[in-house]
């Protein structure tokens, strides 16, 4: 019922472990493999170890988090050794590294150390908490998005590029549309809102040593539909929809809205990594329920009613 | 269905009430705190100076006055701080408490062993549990924790020190060895040093008792997200399913003893 398979990648269910949430270690993946996500997006690195700002870097509030974890990662050679670990579980659950820089040939050289251990590569450009040069201040403009995505289509044949971008623009469909002109074989959509901010009533400071920090959780879920649901109608490749999902019927909202594959991170927060089997078993008794065969015949379905 | 989404958990400011300096670089901080039903020894808070954050045992847990405190030795520039600087009447911000503690209903008799301000994490236990027997390290006596509250509230302990300037001379897990002898223990716990708390694994290994120890490693978040505390080969998240971990976890935890990870995942050989 949850099979499918999209970029030449064998899946048992659509749902994804997202990026920067429990993705540092071999071993924290392999447990979320456990507890039965359908594929893993590792925590973003590049070719140096980030210690990332320090703490509070993330703080819990109504509907979900504000972080400004900064990117936090060891470096491509460190990371390597954790994706090397991950080998004997990706046939089951495959593995996508994401990858974040600050010029092309950043990126190609990490992609390129990395290619041989994973079965796609998701391009952060749209970290809004990143430093200068890195993460959103890519992902807000189409020309060097698009610079980014043909250099690392340039260098690195066989493997799927997915491109990851932000909400925190005026129109996201532009940057969607320049990531498939520049060869992006999928996108996902989205990562964190904002930035936001949260003060200490008592006392004035900003929550967060980097005062500012991206939102995410159940709260973002409009705002990520939105742009699932805008995108789907302007570009041709398919969509992960990411932003607040915490139940069932989120993934079938975000279905409904044209993604194809899913991801979940900060609702783990609330459920423990058992979410995804949660939401899996929830799933096939809908469509089941619903009359359908396989749950790929849902996607989009919003846009033909 | 998922409950708590609506939660607001920013962290809560208190205002220091008492401070106690333990020894030259372990000093105590007391402050208001609701003290629910559900905190328990052996979890922990995290701890905002209103500029950094760092992950604290809770020491103190008093239900009556509904009072809470923590027990900070120096490391490196946030306990700095505290110790140096941070006294009765500062703010401080306090969000929790998080992760699993000690479980100790059931057993006959406990044996608690404390290296350092370890001791801090156990003393909690002595006001849940009326079969705790402690055994409080350090390496000199002007190091030793509590010596002073054990003391005034009339508790057995069992001191030892590396140079023998007070109590027992020698290492907590040579003592403890001595005491396990007796046969009347059926389970070690522990918090300290991780090479003494391995060391108390392989006791409890040998004299076949059950064993509970609290491990630290480096924390972000708190909530179980962000990855940075995940152990080998598990992947328990210890700010989650730890920091107290039980014989059967920590048998398959293989980088106990071993190595961490520091703030940017990178593996830090013990
Ligand atoms: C669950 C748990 C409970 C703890 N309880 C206590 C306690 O009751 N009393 C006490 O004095 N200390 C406790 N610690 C350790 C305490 O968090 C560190 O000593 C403190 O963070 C050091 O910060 P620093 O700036 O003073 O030193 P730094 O120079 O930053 O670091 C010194 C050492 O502390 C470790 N450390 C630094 N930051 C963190 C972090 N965010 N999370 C975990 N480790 C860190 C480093 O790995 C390093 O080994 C606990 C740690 C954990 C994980
Ligand atoms: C703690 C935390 C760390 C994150 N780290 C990354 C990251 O390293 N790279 C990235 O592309 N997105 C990162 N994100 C964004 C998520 O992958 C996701 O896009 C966003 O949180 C929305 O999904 P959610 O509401 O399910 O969390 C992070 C989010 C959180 C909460
Ligand atoms: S500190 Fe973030 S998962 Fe444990």
């Amino acid at each position: 019922m949850l099979k499918s398979n999209i970029l030449g990648m064998n899946l048992k269910n659509p749902l994804f472990l997202a990026a920067g949430i429990l993705g540092t270690t071999a071993s924290s993946m392999k447990m979320v493999a456990r507890a039965g996500a359908g594929g893993i997006v590792t925590k973003s690195f590049s070719l140096e170890a980030n210690d990332g700002y320090e703490n509070p870097t993330i703080v819990k509030i109504e509907g979900g988090v504000i972080n400004s974890v900064g990117l936090a990662s060891p470096g491509v050679e460190a990371k390597k050794e954790e994706l090397i670990e991950l080998e004997d579980i990706r046939d089951e659950t495959p593995v996508i590294a994401s990858i974040y820089g600050d010029s092309e040939d950043v990126f190609c050289e990490v992609a390129q150390r990395t290619k041989d251990y994973v079965d796609a590569f998701e391009l952060n450009v749209s970290c809004p908490h990143a430093k200068c040069g890195f993460g959103s201040n890519i992902g807000e403009d189409p020309e060097m998005t698009y610079n980014i995505v043909s250099s690392v289509k340039d260098s690195i044949k066989d493997v799927p590029i997915i491109v990851k971008l932000t909400p925190n623009v005026t129109d996201i469909t532009e940057i969607a549309k320049a990531s498939q002109e520049a060869g992006a074989d999928a996108l996902t959509l989205i990562n964190s809102v904002g930035p936001g901010l949260r003060i200490d009533y008592q006392t004035g400071k900003p929550i967060l040593n980097n005062v500012l920090g991206g939102i995410a959780g159940p709260m973002i879920k409009p705002i990520a539909l939105k742009c699932v649901y805008n995108t789907y109608k302007t570009v041709d490749i398919p969509i992960f929809g990411v932003g607040g999902i915490k139940d069932y019927k989120d993934v079938l909202e975000f279905m409904y809205a044209g993604a194809s594959l899913l991801q979940i991170g900060t609702s783990i927060m609330y459920d423990g990594p058992e979410i995804f089997k949660n939401i899996t078993d929830d799933l096939s008794i809908f469509l089941e329920e619903n009359g359908y065969n396989n749950v790929t015949e849902i996607i989009g379905l919003s846009h033909e009613l | 269905m998922i409950k708590n989404v609506y939660d607001d958990e920013v962290p809560k400011v208190v205002t220091i009430k008492e401070t106690v300096i333990e020894t030259p670089t372990v000093k105590t901080f007391i402050f208001p705190f609701e003290i629910t039903e559900d905190i328990h020894p052996g979890q922990f808070v995290m701890v905002w100076d209103l500029n950094n954050e760092k992950p604290m045992t809770i020491s103190v847990i008093d239900k009556k006055n509904n009072l809470m405190g923590i027990t900070v030795r120096k490391a490196g520039p946030f306990t700095e701080n505290m110790y140096e600087n941070m006294g009765v009447g500062d703010k401080i911000g306090i969000r929790g408490p998080y992760g699993h503690g000690y479980e100790l209903s059931g057993y006959k008799k406990v044996l608690a062993v404390g290296g350092g301000s370890g001791i801090a994490s156990l003393a909690p236990l002595l006001s849940f549990y009326d079969n705790v027997d402690l055994i409080s390290a350090a390496s000199t006596k002007d190091e030793l924790v509590f010596v002073e509250k054990f003391k005034k509230e009339n508790i057995q302990v069992h001191e030892c020190t590396d140079d023998g300037s007070y109590g027992f001379k020698g290492f907590s897990t040579e003592l403890a060895d001595e005491l396990l002898k007796t046969g009347d223990y059926d389970i070690i716990v522990g918090c300290g040093p991780e090479i003494m708390s391995y060391k108390l694994l392989e006791l409890s290994q040998k004299y076949d008792i059950d064993c509970q120890l609290a491990l630290d490693r480096y924390m972000k978040c708190g909530l179980g997200i962000c990855g940075q505390c995940c152990i080998d080969d598990t992947g328990y998240r210890v700010c989650v399913e730890g920091p107290v971990f039980d014989k059967e976890q920590l048998g398959q935890l293989s980088e106990f003893g071993k190595y961490r990870r520091d703030a940017a995942g990178s593996i830090v050989e013990y």
